[in-house]
């Protein structure tokens, strides 16, 4: 593998200016899984990897009455051992149990498969759907960005020269809401999504109407999309497959897939369908206090 | 050229110092350093589980995690499973069930059924299964693996009773 320096500063204004210095030939490292194996196959040629392992900032996972903030390099098993997170943000711990295998969740975090930013990502459509801000401190400062509008094409996001994600952050859940995140992959586990979809929704008190929703897609387009009319043309509708049919066909109309050996464009928007209706349909079960009949993978 | 660090960890209880630069992996300071051969390199990119070993408690690729990563960890190997010639009901299992052909991949299984048995004592098939997807074996398929994962923890939960 290419020679480098390691650094693992605890505080996080040391790694800033480490990252600073060295006028973009630096990287974060957080879980590595997908960082060393760019290094080792000549994709990425950092001369310094800043592990942001050691600093309280980016481990940050709190559960509170405002809302949940998650530290960039929290590991996906941590989030989804937490039983509190699983109950209010499911979407992003259906997500964090299907990203590589255990293995892989016992290193990689969600910040760092923010920040690779694959169009495929599992994490991205359900920090999108779950309102996440992400949190990013710099030489200039701290800023936030909707996940939303992070990244800007594949392997490319707004993060500048020298700046680090900290923290990905999201309001409180409202009464009668639920999410799900799944993807559709040929085989039960281990695999790149052909096309994913993530929702939340929160239903009025009977629980027979959308109050609102947030749909968000995956593997569709050159990034993550979010699909806000489609989750706009729940508002107000009852929770049947007219109003659902109707999202997925506002989904389809955003949706820019290419053909390659996962599927073909076709394929792809036919997909987006038959997911959002599963999504949704989970989503609302669980905002219901349903059991959900599904197992990750399939 | 990135100057050689001491680590300092343990391994398999006891504890190890030693050199190595920033673009080593655990794996190639586990072999090629303290001539732990014992964890194998299967595709070197964290899709086969070869050369899973466990790390705080939790299993990981080696090949995915820098050795200078491991300064103050707490490492457990293949090498640490046995009890001197006595082998631990998961490795006697795999023995057993014939659940392995070259045995490259073995090492790695094992030491991901260790974490699967600490963490699910009483793991069904399609549980077995998804925690062991990150493992991949090219010679025995995997029903035998999966048989002897049963039986081990079958064996196990005979002993604790």
């Amino acid at each position: 593998m290419r020679d480098f320096e390691y650094e693992a500063p605890t505080a996080l204004s040391t790694a800033i200016e480490l990252l600073a210095q060295q006028n973009g030939s630096a990287k974060p490292l957080a879980g590595g899984t997908d960082l060393i194996d760019h290094v080792r196959t000549g994709r990425l040629e950092p001369d310094l990897l800043v592990d942001v392992k050691k600093i309280d900032e980016l481990n940050v996972l709190d559960l509170g009455s405002d809302g949940l903030r998650l530290g960039a390099a929290v590991p996906c098993y941590k989030i989804y051992g937490t039983p509190e997170i699983s109950q209010q943000y499911a979407a992003l711990t259906d997500s964090c149990r299907i990203i590589g295998g255990i293995q892989i969740q016992s290193r990689a975090s969600v910040g760092g498969n923010l920040c690779n930013s694959g169009p495929a990502a599992d994490s991205i459509p359900s920090l999108i759907v779950l309102g996440g801000v992400c949190v990013i401190a710099g030489p200039n400062g701290t800023r936030e960005v909707a996940a939303e509008d992070f990244c800007t094409a594949p392997g490319k996001n707004v993060l500048e020269a020298g700046e680090l994600l900290v923290e990905i952050k999201f309001p409180a859940r409202a009464a009668n809401s639920g999410s799900h995140y799944r993807r559709f992959i040929p085989r039960n586990e281990m695999d790149i999504a052909v096309v994913s979809v993530g929702a939340s929704v929160v239903l009025d008190e009977s629980k027979e109407n959308f109050v609102s929703a947030r749909i968000a897609l995956g593997a569709v387009a050159a990034t993550p999309l979010f699909a806000q009319a489609a989750g706009d043309a729940l508002a107000g509708q009852p929770v049947n497959e007219e109003s659902i049919a109707k999202a997925a066909a506002a989904a389809k109309e955003i949706a820019t897939p290419i053909t390659d050996m996962r599927g073909t464009a076709e394929y792809r928007t036919h997909l987006i369908g038959v997911l959002i209706e599963r999504v949704i349909n989970a989503a609302v079960s669980q905002a219901r206090g349903e059991a959900i009949c599904y197992k990750p993978g399939h | 050229m990135a100057k050689k660090r001491v680590v300092t960890t343990t391994i398999n209880g006891d504890t190890h110092e030693f050199l190595c630069k920033p673009q080593q992996t655990l794996l190639e300071a586990l072999r090629d350093v303290l001539g732990l051969t014992g964890t194998k390199e299967g595709c070197s990119n964290g899709n086969c589980g070869a050369c899973t070993v466990q790390m705080d408690g939790r299993p990981v690729d080696s090949c995915l995690v820098l050795a200078v990563e491991a300064e103050g960890a707490d490492l457990k190997t293949i090498e640490g499973v046995a009890c001197g010639n006595h082998l631990d009901e998961v490795q006697g299992a795999f023995l057993e069930g014939a659940a392995l052909q070259c045995g490259i991949c073995t090492p790695g299984f094992i030491m991901q059924t260790e974490s699967l048995l600490e963490e699910n004592a009483t793991p069904s098939e399609e549980e077995i299964r998804f925690y062991l997807s990150g493992n991949l074996c090219r010679c025995t398929g995997y029903d035998k693996i999966v048989k002897a994962v049963q039986c081990a923890a079958e064996q196990r939960q005979a002993a604790a009773t």
